[in-house]
């Protein structure tokens, strides 16, 4: 698990190497070896300093995921103790550690550099260096929060510490997080002549006496300041959302004052409080469900990976382009079409712009601008699309349209080829009504702007086949989006949930809710921004032609949503349209902060008796995860990890808040069902408890416990 | 229970507080000994019947703290006998110190006492204390608290007062103020604040704008726009009041109490001393309270210490005849006239801390003392002084002539 070997200078290797995995971690078993090795070094006198490295291509990429969340409280705080007393045992015991990063020294592995008394890292874009354990709801417990200021102060520390930032050996050789970067088969060397070297210190400066932490204690001026200036900001972003930033700055102001030990008391204390709360473990459990995505774990096992080489793109517009960039991205030739050339060109220079920006940042090489760029042929000559052996189809949102452009497509594609249609709205069974051959023709809902966004919505019509399911599958993960499986309805999962919290805003502003409580409401109810801002960035003729469809489609079955006669109002009495008219719930004033239109105070007036700020704000959340349990009893979801992954990336519902079915488990499910059950009596069906979630909560029952692999919630 | 009263009350003049400013040379400690002399001076006190010396001071470090009280005490003379104790209630700090000399004379046990306050604002500034609740995240983060001058803003945001609203106010504390000083109307309160050879440093309040118009204080930026745009402060108010869309950015210098540095004594004690020494009562307290409030608008306390102290007094606000009321910012004395029902022409009817400076700690002691001047000018009878203070307090005090 971790060598020992000591050469004829004297300089002992421990050398991590963890059998049948690929990457070191700290677990139970590993970090008792380590403890061993570090005694071991310390005991012999023929040692006189060691080397922390790897076998690994990594170095230690963090606590055992599969190990750390099933400890209990008193297990956590026993392994907690073990690695933060064997760290400080290597930096007390009076001989010289250096480590010799090689690759990644994330969380626990790269406290365990901390702890060394010197880092050395591979000039090697495999090196990252970080402690992102925030993003999982907890903080860097092995000695992070405390030797991370000391050794860079607290205003370069906490950066690091609230939002995890990963950094490249340049990058962490200029924040002080290494000592040294050399190439990259001189790692093991560099490291023995440090030890060697009459400047191999065996004391860390914080064990050293008058040591001062750089640019003064929180309770110095600037450290104050700094503090001050934290706090605001991190309330400011998360909405008082997430327990852990907040930990992390008391764990850095009370304990970055006081001498090591202490402050290692300290932070072991609210690491074991962040490791009991909720919203930790929602972050671990979202963690593990994208990682399942990834693994493709849904994915019909009898067909073979579909080796792609050549993607087809029909439609240049916003989508059609994002879409063009990250299939090219990933090495494959794209052929985008639109009706013509110019246009399909102005497609291909959305690829030329952002990779202007990342030749620019020094990230990207002209040859490779270049390169990329060749691999995507505009067109407006369908036969060029000759080859492909999957098309997405990415043109307006008509029926008509979307069937027209399907047709002439296949009209060249070998009968073997996907047809897959980026709508976000259209049923898939109904457009595949276009298609010589429905068994190949699927939804693939991207998110805009699609380079950035990591989900992408699979949707299977009622033809569409396994094993064209399973090409599709393999697509995402080539092209890395993270691909959640649903079958067809209307809305699919994403845009019909998320346009239940934009229905519930509007029916708000229509009940005399003022817009800006509305508003706000939307964030404390951790959503990045309110019901309005969104409506309008949706744009409200897109929703009212959505509704115009439905009506159309569903006839006598159709009722209205929510606040329809607030969107009615907006567009056809007062031409509202939204952001890309530059009006909408708000204003867009040229070079000044959107506001909200005063003209809404005339249209809703505002009731003077509004309600307490807290029922609107659970209006707002349990709305959308009313709707998720439905896809899940209708089946349009089939696994609660895919709609709260599917929640997070499609339409950001607050992580923290577990994703749209986490946050029921999160509130309890009796709780919520009862809580339910008084908002639908004030607000009417909409809020009625689905069968399934009543009888779940009858039994007791949990919604992940039937899923392997998760933690249970319970 | 004894009754207070107030026999006699004195304040040094404010000196701009900053190095161009005249005390800036002068320590708090010479500035609070000033004040105890001439306490001691006016009314030829043997000192040693004084039984406490209480002191209102907000930046109790550095050359303020241990403290201040004690050494003021001490280098101003007193007998050895005389204790000495500071306070911390932020802005009513002063007051404070007043109340609670007052009940030590109620509650039996002082006859005599001082209460008053010192602040050098020039050579311990604001903020040089520290303090968990601006510092520490476990107070600070759940408890949404903001820099003042954001509550501030949040308040004129929150009751739809417009910059003219607030600039208006400020040039009327202006004039207030000028016309006071040059009617004299201080004259009987300032203590000149004087060297070790005598040589005078500062008779007169030093911050003042006399000429100030509107065209003067609309040019000036607003001071928070940053902190709150910025910083993040703006969002961490909305939350707590998720009814404002955003907050409106107007306080700035000319609408904001100024910097100053000063220091302000009362004597206080009970009937019967007061017939021993032969002083006579000038006034008496009625009630005294203090309130907390919501913190993260912070200064909202003043009306709801009004209202419990002359509810203590068996009074209603209609029967005051003068207001003190702090002018830490326009906002909170707009703020309060409309919450307690109060016309302009009863508050603050000489001017404030917009014109003239609030020297943290000593305000609340220099307020009761401008407010019994102006209520003997007048021949009125009640007065009440009231203060909002950090955190989201507020103090009052309900005095009646004698």
């Amino acid at each position: 698990m971790i060598d020992y070997h000591v050469d004829a200078d004297g300089i002992a290797t421990i050398r991590w190497d963890m059998p049948g995995r690929a990457l070191n971690v700290l677990n139970a078993q590993s970090i008792e070896e380590f403890a061993r090795c570090v005694e071991q070094a310390l005991g012999d006198p023929q040692v006189r300093g060691a080397i922390v490295a790897s076998s690994k291509p990594g170095f230690i990429a963090g606590a055992d995921l599969e190990w750390l969340p099933h400890l209990d409280a008193q297990q956590m705080q026993a392994q907690g103790g073990r690695i933060r007393q064997s760290l400080r045992r290597m930096e007390t015991g009076g001989k010289p550690f250096v480590a010799a990063i090689n690759g990644a020294a994330l969380g626990g592995g790269f406290e365990v550099c901390l702890a060394c008394h010197h880092r050395i890292a591979a000039d090697n874009p495999a090196v990252e260096v970080g402690l992102p354990e925030v993003q999982l709801g907890l903080l860097p417990g092995a000695g992070g929060t405390q030797r991370l200021p000391r050794m860079i102060g607290i205003r370069n520390a906490l950066p690091l510490l609230l939002e995890g930032w990963k950094l490249r050996s340049r990058e962490a050789l200029e924040s002080g997080l290494v000592d040294a970067v050399v190439p990259d088969g001189e790692l093991l060397s560099a490291a023995r002549a440090w030890l060697l070297s009459p400047g191999a210190q065996a004391v860390q400066p914080w064990d050293a006496k008058g040591f001062r932490i750089p640019g003064g204690p929180p309770g110095s001026p600037a450290g104050m300041e700094t503090i001050a200036a934290a706090i605001a900001m991190v309330r400011a972003k998360t909405w008082g959302l997430y327990p852990a930033p907040f930990d992390i700055l008391s764990a850095v102001y009370e304990g970055c004052g006081v001498d090591i030990d202490t402050g290692l008391k300290i932070e072991e204390r609210y690491f074991l409080h962040l490791f009991g709360t909720p919203e930790a473990r929602n972050l671990i459990r979202l963690f593990f469900a994208r990682v399942g995505l990834h693994k493709l774990a849904a994915r019909p096992q009898a067909f073979p990976t579909q080796a792609y080489t050549k993607i087809g793109v029909l439609g240049a517009g916003m989508m059609g382009a994002g879409i063009a960039y990250v299939c090219a991205d990933a090495g494959l030739e794209v052929v985008l079409l639109d009706t013509a050339p110019e246009i399909a060109e102005r497609g291909k220079s959305y690829s030329a712009r952002l990779l202007d920006k990342k030749a620019a940042a020094g990230r990207l090489s002209p040859e490779a601008r270049d390169r990329f760029l060749a691999r995507i042929r505009p067109t407006a000559d369908y036969a060029d699309l000759d080859g492909c052996e999957l098309v997405v189809e990415a043109v307006f949102e008509s029926f008509d349209l979307k069937g027209a452009v399907t047709r002439q497509a296949e009209a060249v594609l070998s009968p073997r080829a996907i047809l897959a249609s980026n709508t976000s709205t259209l049923p898939i069974t109904g457009l595949a009504q276009a298609s010589a051959r429905p068994k190949n023709f699927i939804g693939m809902h991207f998110f805009s702007p699609v380079d950035k966004m990591p989900l992408v919505e699979i949707i299977r019509g009622r033809d569409t086949s396994d094993e064209c399911l399973a090409r599709v599958m393999d697509l995402a993960a080539r092209i890395r989006k993270t691909p959640i499986v649903v079958n067809d309805s209307r809305g699919f999962y994403t845009s019909r949930v998320f346009g239940t919290y934009l229905n519930e805003g509007l029916a708000m502003l229509g009940e005399g809710i003022a817009p800006a409580l509305i508003e706000n409401a939307g964030r404390l109810a951790g959503m990045p921004l309110g019901p309005l801002a969104l409506a309008d960035e949706v744009s409200l003729d897109l929703q009212a032609r959505i509704r115009a469809q439905a009506m159309a489609a569903l006839g006598d079955a159709w009722r209205p949503p929510p606040g329809d006669q607030v969107l009615l109002a907006m567009v056809e009495q007062h031409g509202r349209l939204g952001k890309k008219i530059g009006q909408g719930f708000y204003d867009y004033p040229a070079g000044a902060r959107k506001s909200l239109w005063p003209g809404l105070a005339d249209c809703f007036p505002v009731r003077s008796d509004p309600p307490e700020i807290a029922e609107i704000v659970r209006r707002l959340r349990y709305v959308q995860s009313l709707e998720s349990v439905r896809c899940l009893e209708e089946g349009v979801v089939t696994d609660p990890r895919d709609a709260d992954v599917g929640s997070v990336l499609g339409w950001s519902f607050c992580p923290a808040l577990g994703g749209a079915i986490g946050h029921i488990e999160t509130v309890g499910l009796a709780r919520f069902a009862a809580e339910c059950q008084l908002l639908e009596e004030a607000y009417g069906e909409r809020f009625r408890v689905p069968a399934l979630l009543r009888d779940m909560a009858e039994r007791g029952a949990s919604f992940y416990s039937a899923s392997p692999g998760i933690i249970s919630s319970t | 229970m004894a009754e207070a009263y107030i026999y006699d009350a004195v304040r040094t003049p404010r000196g701009r507080g900053k190095s161009s400013g005249s005390l800036h040379q002068s320590t708090p400690l010479s500035l609070a000994s000033t004040v105890l002399r001439a306490i001691r001076d006016r009314s030829r006190l043997d000192t040693s019947l004084v039984d406490d010396v209480v002191l209102g001071c907000v930046e109790a470090t550095g050359e303020q703290g241990a403290d201040i009280a004690r050494s003021a005490v001490l280098d101003a003379g007193y007998a050895d006998s005389v204790a000495g104790v500071t306070v911390g209630r932020f802005c009513a700090s002063g007051l404070e110190a007043c109340n609670t000399a007052a009940a030590k004379v109620i509650a039996g046990e002082a006859s005599l006492a001082i209460g008053g306050g010192v602040e050098s604002m020039s050579r311990v500034p604001i903020g040089s204390s520290g303090g968990a609740l601006f510092y520490d995240p476990r107070i600070a983060f759940p408890q949404r608290i903001v820099p003042q001058g954001i509550s501030a803003d949040l308040i004129a945001t929150l009751r739809g007062y417009s910059r003219m609203d607030l600039d208006g106010y400020a040039l009327e504390s202006q004039q207030r103020a000028a016309c006071a000083w040059n009617n004299g109307w201080f004259r009987n309160s300032i203590v000149p604040v004087v060297d070790l050879n005598g040589n005078l440093i500062l008779d007169r309040d030093e911050l003042m704008r006399p000429g100030t118009t509107m065209e003067d204080l609309a040019r000036l930026e607003p001071s928070f726009t940053v902190l709150g745009e910025k910083f993040g402060y703006d969002s961490v108010a909305i939350q707590r009041y998720p009814g404002v869309e955003a907050i409106r950015h107007l306080h700035h210098p000319g609408n904001s109490s100024g910097i100053v540095d000063g220091a302000a004594a009362v004597l206080i004690g009970n009937a019967r001393i007061g017939e021993e020494l032969g002083l006579k009562p000038r006034a008496r307290f009625r009630a005294c309270a203090s309130i907390g409030s919501e913190p993260t608008i912070m200064l909202t306390g003043p009306s709801y210490a009004v209202a419990k102290a002359l509810r203590k007094a068996g009074m209603a606000a209609a029967d005051v005849d003068l207001f003190e009321v702090n002018e830490a910012f326009a906002a909170v004395v707009l703020c309060f006239m409309d919450e307690a029902g109060v016309s302009r022409e009863k508050v603050n009817v000489n001017g404030g801390a917009i014109a003239m400076g609030h020297p943290l700690g000593a305000t609340g002691a220099m307020l009761l003392g401008t407010l019994l001047d102006e209520l003997e000018r007048r021949d009125l009878a009640i007065g009440v002084v009231t203060l909002c203070v950090g955190g989201g307090m507020g103090t009052a005090t309900v005095i009646e002539r004698i």
